[in-house]
């Protein structure tokens, strides 16, 4: 920033030139991050701040890039998923369960019914992990730390299910390229009833404590808005796109996983302000769990896997006992299988928005190129816009609402 | 609109501009020439019956073995009217990798031009900002190009010869 006293302008360091008069107190330069407790993250804002007032912000990311896409260059495509759990990491089982279905796209698998039905169970348990996050810690940077702990309870709920599946919680790996390792145990089924059972009322309790509270609505409207035609420009996807009004989901334009099978509405709000957000956010878990519902009662019976013996491990009982489950054992831990040349796109309706895969294979044990759309990655490049002239304080608020997960954002 | 359609549509409108066109896993993919790139791509928004409304990703590949067309940039676009994706390349020379920015046609393109640029060098001309992203400004190569490996060449402690690497 520079001050140029001559002509009575000050020039800011984004270029803009603001006349002093307009200037309320002193200009004055903050480091909003990039390790602060309101960025929820490892990202910096340095903030030009009239006052309260924000006049300019400059972003700076990639403090925990970790190079994934070249990462992916040398990996076989098994080994791939544990990568993908880094992204977002509030929602990684439907980071892997995406990318699975990109190289069952790619190889073209068809899975069995059972196989869409148990990954949309999964998916929309993780969503609801991940929406509850990110709305409770919405409530914290509003100063209610009550309403952050209430749904933990849940979302352990939902972290012992993982544990069922995979045996991690926030770290998943769940699933396999074909299916699933392992179909739902009676724990599994036993927990996820428990769930089931409990999870309606305990979320509207929460939900009571935030939804229409006076000072939660008074600091959160019209805080960090966004209009329908700007968010469509910057690429919003995902529930920051919906809060401001547009309809835009994955799962309903291209549905993939059976989504086609399940009735649910995709919420919609009106002036994609951060109380919009949240609105929005909360009735895609009401969506979430109705979709849960809908699968867990119709679950059909079947495999849990596809056939794919190339890609598939076998049970170790075979492997050593029987000559073509060794070998293809032996291939997939060595990552021998054989891969057709071709690029596929493939897309599923993440937490944040759209998470793509852009997959190039070359026939070769790793893929050529592997590129993923991330979905706070793009978004994250409207932040400026959306708090300049708003408090510092409505900064923080808006940055836990667009829900910005550090890893997804650097990959 | 099913992709053959789509496919005509394209061809009554640029006809010998477009270089190539497949369908690949159910997405039509199109080359053109980098110099045609902005305007195609504009014109394919902007086209009413078309609406290619969205651009979903924005990046780039290289092809060492391919004299002359050693980097590709690829734009996803989504047409929302119609429920369809198109994937639109452009092949560069590595002497000049050079090709207009679509920043001012879709302003999401802002970050992923600086990643593509971060990662492969490619120069994306009227860019407002076109600095490294995710990685250190101090970097002096560009990290995603084939020829620099994954891992330290001078490492003797791992030996990969029997597992195809």
């Amino acid at each position: 920033m520079k001050m140029n006293s001559t002509d009575n302008l000050i020039r800011l360091s984004n270029g803009q030139v603001l006349s002093k008069e307009t200037i309320d107190g002193d200009i004055a330069t903050i480091n909003f991050g990039p390790t602060h407790p309101a960025t929820h993250g490892i990202f910096q804002n340095i903030l030009t701040v009239d006052g309260e007032k924000i006049l300019n912000s400059v972003q700076t990311v990639g403090y925990i890039h970790r190079a994934f896409e070249k990462l992916a260059e040398r990996r076989p495509y098994n080994q791939i998923t544990p990568i993908t759990d880094r992204l977002n990491y509030c929602s990684s089982p439907i980071n892997n369960l995406g990318w699975h279905m990109t190289v069952e796209k790619l190889l073209g698998v068809s899975v069995p019914k059972r196989v869409d039905y148990m990954r949309v169970i999964i998916m929309e348990l993780a969503r609801i992990a991940d929406h509850l996050i990110c709305d409770s810690i919405i409530g914290v940077d509003t100063g209610a730390l009550t309403s952050f702990f209430y749904p933990f309870s849940e979302r352990e709920k939902i972290y012992e299910l993982y544990e069922e599946m995979c045996g991690a919680r926030l770290t998943t790996n769940i699933g396999r390229i074909g299916g699933f390792d392992k179909d739902f145990n009676p724990v599994f089924h036993q927990k996820l009833k428990e769930f089931m059972r409990t999870f309606p009322a305990a979320f509207e309790e929460w939900n009571g404590m935030l939804e229409r509270n006076r000072i939660f609505m008074d600091r959160t409207r019209g805080a960090g808005p966004i209009s329908a035609e700007r968010a469509l420009a910057y690429g919003f996807t995902g529930p920051n796109l919906r809060a401001a009004g547009v309809d835009y989901d994955v799962r309903v334009m291209h549905p993939y996983a059976s989504y086609e099978d399940f009735d649910f509405i995709i919420p919609v709000g009106v002036n994609g302000d951060t109380y919009d957000r949240f609105m929005v956010r909360q009735e895609e878990i009401r969506q979430s769990f109705r979709i849960i519902e809908q699968a867990y009662n119709n679950l059909p019976e079947g495999a849990f896997h596809a056939e794919v013996p190339e890609f598939f491990l076998p049970d170790k009982k075979d492997v050593y006992n029987n000559m073509e489950a060794l070998i293809y054992h032996f291939k997939i831990i060595m990552g021998e299988s054989e891969v057709p040349v071709g690029e596929v796109y493939h897309s599923v309706e993440g937490g944040n928005g759209e998470l793509g895969y852009y997959l190039i294979s070359d026939g070769g044990r790793s893929p050529y190129r592997l590129q993923f759309r991330r979905p706070c990655f793009i978004y994250y490049q409207a932040y400026p816009e959306m708090i300049t002239g708003s408090n510092i304080s409505d900064a923080v608020i808006t940055l836990s609402s667009i829900n910005v997960i550090a890893g997804e954002l650097d990959a | 609109m099913t992709n053959s359609e789509l496919s005509q549509a394209i061809y009554a409108l640029f006809g010998e501009r477009i270089a190539l066109s497949e369908e690949l896993y159910d997405t039509l993919v199109i080359e053109v020439a980098p110099k045609d790139a902005y305007e195609i791509i504009e014109q394919l928004k902007q086209d009413p019956a078309l609406s290619f409304n969205f651009l979903t990703l924005l990046g780039g590949v290289h092809y060492p073995e391919i004299e002359g067309r050693e980097l590709c940039v690829v734009y996803h676009l989504h047409s929302w009217k119609n429920a369809l994706r198109l994937r639109v390349k452009a092949y560069l020379p590595a002497e000049q990798p050079s090709i207009k920015s679509v920043t001012s046609l879709f302003e999401t393109a802002n970050w992923m031009e600086r990643e593509t640029y971060d990662f492969f060098g490619i120069n994306f001309e009227g860019h407002p900002n076109l600095t490294r992203i995710l990685n250190m400004d101090e970097m002096d190569y560009h990290p995603m190009l084939k020829q620099h490996p994954l891992e330290d060449a001078t490492r003797e402690d791992k030996d990969d010869r029997f597992f195809g690497r």
